[in-house]
């Protein structure tokens, strides 16, 4: 073991303070452990929500008693998870803060270990910072109102917006879709909504920032973002999860819906606890040559099952899928991405890298399907895999169903390991061990990192240096 | 005056196969030597033991650095104390800048953040433009898609803006055109062999090179031990009646 340096040892105690802290827990309102149709009433009624939401939600607990749980991926992980040990609804604070001011001292604690303020003066057009299940902060800059784009937390755009939301709420994904998508639609809280009026045009990205404070606290937020024709946004998120030592379950369902001429990115951090499972529905719509992009970054996590989907429905429509992936001990990251061709002359790419070490597993799991409809399909699919060591592993599950005539169709993959030939190299130039690995791996992601902003691309190496010292070290 | 690096009967195998069977050398600040020899000679083992390969055993015999015995030292540690090998194949390192890797190493080199930081961008332009490489080089990642020349002159840049004490040169000639070579050479030249106070290791198997960078000393590498040394003149000696004429034409 080569000894740590003094860098590396304060990068962990940073680790620590900015990303491991806990406050304790102050809640206006908690419900039970467990679910029942009385809790997905309760959180209805708590929220002062229409009718049709709680109908909504009702029928959706329905739906999640009666499926059964996933028979494919990781079963053995996935059947450790406990429904009757979860709360469903937590509410850190009575009502949401408009400024600031108003958000109570150790929430702000929380957000200004994240940077969220000074973030926000720099870089944000508009923050939403969700902390439990509702979003506590929230501003949206003048320049986004004039332009009439919405951008809420989805209690709030219940609220302010019904029409919209009854408009397109759960049109991407229905609660029958899976069972996580059914418990997700029963018990909803927070996520983000943004609507984006003809040909507005959103320059800077859109944040929100997710994190699971209370132990066992399962945080399903629901995000559904409309880009009317013409209109382009690019939202994103990051989470990062304080460690926590029950396993806790994060299962959001986000929808995009990119109307003609449209174009979505949406990129998404995650840095979860090592005890979260991840079970997340991403689908987006593009309509005619609407441009959606999903770009995700899967770290931590006991499991992570994401598989972020676009439906081509319109002619000229093109998709990009950037999904990378680092699994460490104990970890398995299933990702990957969908590409639905439901229309001619459409397109699209999913590349997928992912990393794995100490005994860590990730997967790529990918479908693509081309209706009759659809003729002239271009696609290609690429996904790297890389090995730090023999006890990691890397498995491909790709699907393909080709029933459109005229389709140009690629598909590579490749798996590699660190050799020692690089290793030397690089500590023949002064790097540690560890520093050549992580060099390497960074340079892996390089096609993901690059496609970030530069704080988050800084933020995303900082973090994969930190997973790998966590055991390396 | 204490030698820069001192090899003392070095005895060296790799899966069990004897490749360096005794070997002896000595380098002191301000000379320039080189060890010729024809292939499986154990040219490029040497210049790997030297650095450290973890896949070689040494089963008998010490590595001297400024009188320290590093013969079990970890790669990066010969480096930060002045040691430097270019390699005869260097690897990519597919994503990472030039830039970044150079800046990364000279950090570590240092051990000075803030050194390296504030002295970087102005060191790398002035040695990329001494090696005359466009600044464009800068921006491409490691070794990735290289020509055969390009990945030897990102090695000599490399050597540049580290600054060693000892530069070991694996073959540093093969794959270099002859206006490539002279600019290489010229770099070696400025950056180490007309210093007084730096070694340079030349392994070679051409005499081409030799033409360029001067050396004090030759020696002939033959089955893992040094059977000839002497001074320039071995060279064309060489070339006239030994074996690398030989060499050099079924090469």
């Amino acid at each position: 073991m080569a000894p740590k340096t003094k860098e590396s040892l304060d990068l962990r105690e940073d680790y620590g303070t900015k990303y491991g802290f806990k406050d304790p827990e102050d809640y206006v309102f908690k419900a039970k452990k467990g679910l029942s149709r009385k809790i997905v009433e309760e959180i209805s009624w708590m929220k002062k929500e229409p009718g049709w939401m709680t109908e909504f939600r009702l029928k959706a607990y329905d739906i999640f008693l009666s499926k059964p749980m996933p028979t494919w991926g990781n079963c053995d992980l996935i059947n450790q998870i406990d429904f009757s040990e979860i709360y469903y609804y937590l509410k850190p604070t009575d009502g949401t803060a408009k400024s600031w001011d108003d958000v109570p001292e150790n929430i702000k604690n929380t957000f200004e270990k994240l940077g969220i303020p000074q973030a926000e003066q720099k870089f944000l057009a508009g923050v939403t910072a969700q902390y439990e299940s509702e979003a506590v902060y929230h501003a949206v800059n003048k320049d986004l109102e004039k332009q009439g784009v919405i951008f809420t937390d989805m209690d709030t755009a219940l609220k302010e917006h019904p029409k919209l939301v009854r408009k397109y709420f759960s049109t991407v994904i229905p609660p029958e879709d899976n069972k996580f998508a059914a418990l997700n639609s029963a018990v909803w809280s927070g996520g983000s909504f943004i609507y984006l009026p003809k040909n507005a045009k959103v320059d800077l990205p859109l944040q929100a920032y997710f994190r699971i404070n209370a132990a066992k606290a399962g945080q399903f937020e629901r995000t559904l973002i409309i880009a009317d024709e013409g209109s382009s946004v690019h939202y994103i998120e990051g989470c990062t999860a304080p460690s926590i030592s029950e396993d806790a379950l994060h299962s959001a369902v986000v929808e995009l819906i990119g109307m003609k001429g449209s174009h979505i990115r949406y990129t998404t951090i995650q840095n979860w606890a090592n005890n979260v499972f991840n079970l997340v529905t991403k689908r987006a719509m593009a309509h005619e040559n609407a441009f959606v992009e999903w770009v995700d970054g899967n770290i931590g996590s006991k499991l992570t099952m994401k598989f972020p989907a676009v439906y081509l429905v319109g002619k000229g429509a093109r998709a990009d899928i950037l999904s990378v992936a680092f699994a460490g001990k104990g970890q398995h990251q299933d990702t990957g991405g969908k590409l639905v061709f439901a229309a001619p002359n459409t397109s699209g790419t999913i590349i997928s890298k992912s990393v794995s070490m100490d005994g860590g597993r990730s997967s790529y799991r990918g479908l693509i399907k081309t209706y009759p409809q659809a003729t002239d399909v271009k696609v290609n699919v690429r996904c790297d895999a890389l090995l730090l060591d023999d006890e990691s592993r890397s498995d491909t599950y790709p699907t393909m169903e080709i029933d459109g005539k005229r389709a140009d169709i690629g598909h590579e993959a490749s798996v590699s390991k660190i050799g020692d030939e690089q290793l030397f190299y690089l500590m023949s130039r002064g790097l540690s061990e560890n520093d050549a690995t992580s060099m390497i791996v960074n340079g892996f992601f390089e096609a993901f990192t690059k496609e970030l902003p530069l704080e988050y691309s800084v933020e995303l190496n900082r973090l994969i240096q930190l997973e790998m010292e966590g055991s390396i070290g | 005056m204490l030698a820069l690096l001192e090899v003392k009967d070095l005895h060296v195998e790799i899966d069990g196969k004897a490749i360096l069977k005794g070997l002896n050398l000595t380098i002191k600040k301000g000379e320039v030597h080189a060890i010729m020899g024809p292939n499986g000679s154990g040219k490029s083992t040497l210049s790997n033991v030297l650095m450290g390969h973890p896949s070689y055993t040494i089963t008998q015999g010490t590595i001297l650095f400024e009188g320290e015995d590093i013969t079990t030292l970890a790669v990066n540690e010969r480096a930060k104390k002045g040691m430097f090998l270019a390699f005869q194949y260097p690897t990519a390192i597919p994503g990472v800048t030039v830039a970044n890797f150079v800046r990364t190493a000279l950090k570590a080199i240092l051990g000075d953040e803030k050194q390296a930081v504030k002295t970087f961008r102005k060191l790398l332009k002035e040695k990329m433009a001494l090696l005359k490489m466009d600044i464009k080089f800068a921006t491409r990642y490691v070794n990735d898609g290289f020509s055969g020349g390009e990945k030897k002159r990102l090695e000599i840049l490399q050597m540049a803006v580290l600054n060693p004490k000892l530069s070991i040169l694996d073959e540093t000639d093969s794959g270099l055109d002859i206006d490539a070579l002279r600019i290489v050479s010229e770099g070696i030249n400025t950056i180490a062999a007309n210093s007084d106070e730096k070694g340079v290791l030349l392994i070679t198997h051409y005499q081409r090179m030799l033409d360029y960078v001067k050396p004090n000393f030759i020696h002939v590498l033959q089955d893992g031990v040094i059977t000839k040394s002497g001074g320039p003149e071995l060279a064309l000696e060489l070339e006239q009646t030994g074996y690398l004429a030989a060499e050099t034409a079924t090469a």
